[in-house]
């Protein structure tokens, strides 16, 4: 009734090649937006910033950055973990090494940093593809762990061999170390979240993205079409490299503020961040948010459930917990193999119809 | 379903509210993972001693405790959770048995003016009170153990290990690299030769690092493990034969669930210790009538008098022993974290007051002041005997080398005051 295109006058070629092509899409773009930026930094606490929307924010740009790679260009990536251990590995080095320049240029420039040790790692991906890339990645992974444990310059020498981020401001408010407000913390993340999600988004329906979905779709045909195999699927690691590194770097700075490598960059941060782009959605940017959203909040929910409101032990619950969200998985998979994004794509489309679908 | 969720977890958070006149404790617990092993047995101690205060005393001065359990699987993420979850609750103190979760309450702690003790783990330099305000880590800290293990050592030699070698199995982290700088000093003192061994997380994986101790050929062994990295250091040590009595653990690998998998091959196997072992003690009776067999016992109730239970009982103890004098201090019985921190820094542990409490002979005796909130490093050797199934005190309690160590802890906490821009209070 209300969610249709029809009355909605495209005079442009501006109009006609929106995001956001039907009027009550975009009002709900804006309206999350500005919900986003003005009303929720009121509403904030510790928990919530700490708990439940930092996580949400930098795993949600992870994700966009391996949904680049994975989903828009078919190279499957295990080195997620190593990457983000890159991106926030560098960022501390930038931190210390130059204490008068703006953390977010720091973080800018971790990016930068794990794009190009993203792109070295995706060399192999030009001769080989499917598993055995997976496997390259996977090595990835335990070679940068295992580099930033081995080697003390990467944590200047310090005696625990953790990293940590000192303090830190933008325009007078600190940002990362202890004293950090709950909403700068939060605005600071949702700056950086908002700002990939429209660069990956606008990438993705471009030029870029189309030669990644040609490669990704049949990658001889693309040859023959003239893509370059050698350029799309390197600048399908760099960028995606760029996003999960700018993540890392969030995730040491601002998140957590102290990171021990094997621990926090593992390979369960790989089957993490992979996980929740198979279930938001394979080749969406809105399938990243609701992964992450789901593998985020999913569990925090069941243990606010099970232990705060229903007082069951907490072991009973976090063995539950993994039951249930494995469970769920699954199940996902097998009822919607597309993800949460194909989903809601669906209930777009029956809106649209609603409520005379005949 | 983001919404949806949102707002179930908001709800969620708001009826975990605050709790009136109570003591609140926090058990940031992990009962499952890789860890498990030895986070079981803490998890019970510390929760069956405040168990114990309640049901026998009614609480600490007639204040009841609520004890909040959070599960932190030893995983960081889990643990900042767990205290942002629970710190609005009025925890009084935070010991989350883990030094990776400690590294990250150390900063956030101090911000919100909460104590955290990590007794016998965490950040040795935070012994300097007068830069960790809100720090503490007595009665003993891992460089203590470090210059133990190899007094210890010099003991069995005749006071002579120049030329041995001395091999560190460590867990790969913030927590096994801690011992490495102190070993490193003691070993320019001493003469001794120091190889590093590291073990990634979680630790089942250790073939490579023993087949180098069989080419190396140590004359001892020091691990610094935890969790299910003990039982296969342990057992694979006993696959190559290396003799048990050279072997020796940090207090943290000596636990009845490391050795107990090796069976017979583990006798012999030493670890240290900070307070004593066994259930031979007054307490423990009360603990069988108030608690185990009121049905009240946490977990399964199956681990009262084994090390780890006992450090825990040791933990509360020393936690309530601080409420005790935070409220002889500020005259009151309603405390807030504040006060709990000037409790801990003026606690007092005597002979006299472990024999009141039941537990006589049970740990060391210090005193805690600005300058040092980490006791006087006392600790001792236990040996598994594997035919009784116990861990037997075959030392005395003796200090650590106490001219190495402080001096590593003031140029440590001077670097840490001074990337954090703090001025040193006393």
């Amino acid at each position: 009734m209300f969610y249709r295109e029809a009355g909605d006058f495209k005079t442009s070629y501006m109009d006609d090649s929106e995001t956001f092509p039907i009027r009550f899409d975009r009002y709900r773009y804006y309206f999350v937006l500005f919900a986003a930026f003005a009303v929720v930094p009121f509403l904030l606490n510790d928990y919530w910033v700490n708990a439940v929307l930092l996580p949400f924010l930098i795993y949600s740009i992870a994700a966009i950055g391996l949904n680049i790679l994975v989903g828009y260009c078919g190279q499957v990536s295990l080195g997620t973990g190593g990457f983000m251990a890159v991106g926030a590995y560098a960022c501390y080095k930038l931190m210390t090494g130059f204490p008068d320049v703006n953390i977010f240029f720091h973080i800018i420039l971790a990016g930068a940093v794990t794009a190009g040790v993203c792109v070295i790692f995706g060399l192999p991906s030009l001769r080989i593809k499917g598993f055995y890339l997976a496997v390259a990645t996977l090595a990835a992974q335990f070679f940068l762990v295992w580099l930033f444990n081995r080697v003390p310059w990467f944590y200047n020498y310090s005696a625990s061999g953790q990293i940590s981020s000192p303090e830190r401001t933008i325009f007078g408010f600190p940002v990362t170390g202890a004293e950090t407000a709950p909403w700068t913390a939060y605005l600071f993340c949702l700056v950086f979240t908002v700002a990939s999600a429209i660069i990956a988004r606008n990438l993705t329906r471009g030029m870029a993205g189309r030669k990644w979905m040609a490669i990704r779709d049949m990658d001889i045909a693309a040859e023959i079409i003239g893509v370059n195999p050698l350029r799309a699927k390197l600048s399908a690691f760099a960028i995606s490299g760029f996003f999960v590194g700018i993540a890392g770097a969030l995730f040491f700075s601002v998140y957590l503020g102290a990171v021990e490598v094997g621990e926090v960059f593992g390979i369960n941060k790989s089957f993490l961040v992979l996980f929740m782009v198979i279930i938001g959605g394979l080749g969406s940017i809105f399938g990243s948010f609701a992964g992450a959203a789901f593998l985020v909040l999913l569990p925090v929910f069941l243990k606010n459930l099970l232990v705060g409101i229903m007082g069951w032990p907490t072991d009973l619950a976090a063995h539950l917990e993994f039951i249930i969200v494995g469970g769920l998985i699954v199940l996902f998979l097998i009822v919607e193999p597309h993800g949460l994004a194909q989903l809601w794509r669906l209930a777009k489309e029956k809106l649209r119809l609603w409520p005379f679908p005949h | 379903m983001k919404y949806k969720l949102l707002t179930a977890v908001a709800a969620a958070a708001m009826a975990a509210g605050p709790a009136l006149a109570e003591l609140t404790f926090s058990s940031l617990s992990y009962r499952t993972g890789p860890y498990a092993a030895g986070g079981i047995p803490f998890a019970d101690g510390y929760a069956d001693y405040f168990t114990l205060l309640n049901e026998r005393d009614g609480g600490i001065n007639g204040v009841k405790i609520n004890l909040v359990e959070c599960e932190t699987g030893y995983n960081t993420e889990k643990g900042v959770e767990c205290y942002e979850a629970t710190k609005g609750q009025g925890v009084l103190v935070y010991q989350p048995l883990s030094t990776g979760i400690t590294y990250q309450l150390i900063p956030k702690a101090t911000a919100d003016k909460i104590p955290v003790h990590s007794m016998g783990y965490g950040r040795t330099s935070a012994k300097n009170g007068s830069v960790f305000e809100w720090v503490f880590n007595y009665p003993a800290n891992y460089w203590d153990g470090a210059s133990i293990a190899i007094t210890h050592i010099l003991d069995i030699n005749g006071g002579d290990i120049n030329g041995k070698k001395v091999a560190l199995l460590y867990h790969n982290s913030a927590y096994g690299k801690e011992p490495i700088r102190t070993l490193e000093e003691l070993s320019k003192k001493h003469g001794y030769e120091l190889s590093l061994l590291p073990v990634d997380h979680p630790g089942q994986e250790q073939k490579s690092q023993w087949l180098q101790i069989r080419q190396q050929r140590p004359d001892y062994v020091i691990m610094w493990g935890w969790g299910v990295m003990n039982q296969v250091a342990i057992q694979e040590a006993a696959n190559i034969r290396f003799p048990m009595e050279n072997f020796i653990g940090i207090w943290w690998s000596g636990s009845e669930n490391d050795v107990r998998p090796a069976g017979d091959s583990a006798h012999n196997y030493k670890a240290l210790t900070f307070h004593n072992v066994g259930s031979d003690y007054p307490l423990f009776d009360d603990i069988g009538k108030y608690v185990i067999d009121a049905g009240k016992a946490a977990g399964a109730g199956d681990q009262v008098g084994t090390v780890l239970y006992n450090r825990a009982l040791y933990a509360a103890m020393l936690a309530a022993e601080a409420v005790k004098t935070a409220m002889e201090i500020h005259g009151t019985t309603e405390i807030t974290p504040p006060m709990m921190r000037d409790g801990m820094e003026a606690l007092e542990m005597t002979e006299e007051k472990m024999i009141a409490l039941g537990l006589p002979n049970f740990g060391p005796t210090f005193s805690i002041s600005c300058q040092n909130h980490g006791g006087y490093g006392f600790g001792a050797v236990t040996q598994w005997d594997a035919e009784a199934g116990e861990f037997k005190l075959i030392t005395d309690y003796f200090q650590s080398d106490q001219d190495v160590i402080q001096e590593l802890i003031e140029e440590d906490s001077a670097k840490y005051a001074a990337e954090n821009g703090i001025e040193p209070r006393c």
